[in-house]
């Protein structure tokens, strides 16, 4: 799956956070770094408040500024330019057209007082500059293409006249309009109950091959990133903590974060027993923990952890790093409880 | 006389007529419904319907020239009679002809000063509401002075500037010394509307600013800004026959019926029909206007589409 040339390349994206009155700055995302190849499907991983959603945002440069700003040094490649420089209008050209994003709720992403139709072809009256009827053909188009039945009549509804599995579809055919290169998915399902996340993420996948776009999909929910990702990133606190291929990581994830995670998902193939909880809670974004930010929850953590933060470290499989000082010192290794 | 009469029956039959079917049709949806479920907006929908038409067909009402003076001597103060349906005033005019042609006037200052001010309130308390910081703080205290400075003090202030008010003018100045409210009212609802998540999705597809503040947001301000606005419509007129009682609004001989007011204030006693009669056409206009802001408000309640 991996092609030589990325076709977004996030480089030491940094994206602060200044909070009121003393309480420092949150350091929301605090050096990610990760890439994006053409077609493929990358999930990025982790906890509420890892900072998967504000990297997303950063992306577009849609995170409210202020509070938040993203610090110089950062970069982000796209079609050979950084966006963290573009000027308005060449990013507004790049929004929607070629990156789009499908966001969390299905049922507040959707504008209430207007029809469906409208909002699905607002990205291609705002980029391609559609008529009126244009634009109500190409809604039709891109409602049938999600798979809403009857889209000749659906296309003049009201977002409250579906139901979430539909205003998802709706929310997804809005963001392809405009066929982008890459759709950047923030939690797509989290919203909509089981049976309807496996249609939206099976839409997804079809899409994707149709298209031929390159999925981020962001998500808290490793059984949707096994389902669906090629490649996947975890974040913790704010960084990158391990990157595989699904495979590999499925496989043998190397980072303690990631063995938790997956030691707390219920297993088919194991007696029921009880899960598997990572102790504690994601630090405060203004105080991470010195050295690695994971050693205040980690059952391996010696002094090297509390004092020196380590780096991606290869783990000799290529494409698999984790930040983990086991991987220089396995034998510190710890049998999980 | 005879056309008079007949356009006047036509005219509230149509009225009425109107009202009655508009409410058969809209009692099919949901929205229409909750307009008409309140027992005043019926009556309101066809007294506010009646005015306007009668602005409309001034010329088929009214009996004779609003402004022609037959008899100053002779017809003086006449009580209504029946080639004088309504009277006559100090100078011999017909009051139905003026009451019938000042609906013109009364109704076109209230309705276009009202575009006038909810436009420019829509435009600021958007603009403040979604931009904040110091965009916000210098529209909003801008507002404050406004608000502050009383209404009738700016107005008096700006007619001085003109010896004699053109209708043009006057219906601006109501306008531009009407719309602070509105644009607290717009805001209010940005502030809260801006956080939405639509409005990142609408950025995200790459609108420009302008178009997520006006295309996107505000739409979504239409009911309260509607409901102002009707609301708005009767305190304009309300205003405007203020002015022109002061003798600062229109002047004779168009007639208004503020101006109307006026010339019979000093013959209450005497000839109580001359004030009572426009007095009485405010009076209905404003509460129509009332009732139909307060049905709206309900019809238009997005909070009330989930159930």
């Amino acid at each position: 799956m991996t092609e030589p040339a990325p076709l977004l390349r996030v480089r030491d994206l940094k994206t602060y956070f200044v909070t009121g009155r003393g309480a420092g700055t949150a350091r929301a995302v605090d050096g990610v770094s990760f890439e994006l190849f053409p077609g493929e499907t990358l999930g990025i991983v982790g906890e509420s408040g890892c900072g998967k959603t504000v990297t997303s945002l950063s992306i577009l440069r849609l995170i409210p500024e202020p509070p938040g700003h993203i610090r110089p040094g950062s970069y982000i490649e796209f079609d050979g330019r950084n966006l963290l420089t573009l000027e308005p209008p060449d990013l507004r050209a790049i929004r929607g057209n070629r990156i789009a994003m499908v966001f969390q709720e299905p049922m507040t992403s959707l504008n209430p007082v207007f029809t469906v139709g409208d909002q699905v072809a607002e990205a291609a009256i705002v980029h391609q500059g559609l008529s009126r009827a244009q634009a109500r053909a190409r809604a039709i188009e891109m409602l049938r293409l999600v798979g809403i039945p009857d889209p000749e009549t659906r296309v003049d509804d009201y977002p409250h006249q579906l139901s979430g599995g539909m205003r998802q579809r709706v929310v997804i055919a809005m963001a392809l309009v405009c066929r982008p290169q890459i759709l950047i998915a923030d939690e797509p399902t989290t919203a909509l109950d089981v049976t309807i996340q496996a249609q939206i993420l099976e839409l997804l996948e079809r899409l994707q091959a149709e298209l031929g776009m390159a999925v981020m999909l962001i998500t808290h929910d490793l059984g949707v990133v096994a389902g669906t990702a090629d490649r996947v990133v975890v974040m913790y606190a704010g960084q990158v903590v391990e990157t595989a291929t699904t495979k590999e990581l499925f496989a043998g994830p190397r980072h303690p974060y990631t063995e938790g995670l997956m030691a707390s998902i219920p297993r088919l193939d194991r007696p029921a027993e009880r899960l598997y909880s990572i102790p504690g809670n994601v630090p405060a974004a203004t105080h991470w923990p010195t050295g690695c930010r994971f050693h205040p929850r980690c059952p391996h953590a010696w002094d090297k952890c509390r004092s020196e933060e380590p780096p991606l470290l290869d783990t000799g499989t290529s494409g698999h790093s984790a930040r983990c000082w086991l991987i220089t010192e396995p034998q510190r290794r710890r049998p999980l409880p | 006389m005879l056309r008079t009469w007949v356009s006047l029956i036509v005219l509230f039959a149509g009225a009425t007529g109107g009202a009655l079917l508009l409410r058969r049709r809209w009692e099919r949806t949901a929205r229409g419904r909750r307009f008409f479920r309140h027992p005043t907006s019926t009556t309101g929908v066809a007294v506010l319907a009646f005015f306007v038409l009668v602005a409309v067909f001034a010329p088929l009402v009214a009996p004779y020239d609003p402004a022609a003076q037959p008899d100053p001597v002779g017809l003086q103060n006449r009580p209504p009679s029946w080639l004088h349906p309504l009277g006559t005033d100090l100078y011999s005019h017909d009051i139905l002809s003026r009451v019938a042609y000042g609906a013109r006037v009364s109704l076109g200052v209230g309705t276009l000063a009202m575009l006038v001010a909810v436009t420019l309130g829509a435009v600021v308390g958007a603009v403040a509401g979604y931009m904040g910081r110091w965009v916000d703080a210098v529209l909003m205290r801008l507002v404050d002075v406004g608000i502050a400075v009383p209404r009738m003090f700016l107005l008096l202030m700006a007619v001085a500037l003109w010896s004699r008010l053109p209708l043009g003018t006057l219906i601006v100045l109501i306008g531009v010394t009407g719309w602070f409210g509105t644009s607290r009212l717009v805001r209010a609802e940005v502030l809260s509307l801006r956080e939405r998540p639509f409005v990142d999705a609408a950025r995200a597809l790459g609108a420009r600013r302008s178009r997520v503040i006006f295309g996107h947001v505000l739409p979504n301000a239409a009911a309260p800004l509607i409901v102002s606005a009707a609301l708005g419509i009767g305190h304009v007129m309300l205003l405007e026959a203020a002015l022109s009682f002061l003798g600062i609004g229109v002047r004779p001989p168009v007639a208004s019926w503020g101006n109307m007011i006026a010339d019979g204030r000093d013959l209450l006693t005497t000839a109580p029909w001359i004030a009572l009669v426009p007095g009485f056409a405010i009076a209905s206009v404003v509460m129509a206007l009332n009732a139909l802001g307060d049905a709206l408000r309900d019809a238009l309640d997005p909070r009330e589409e989930a159930t």
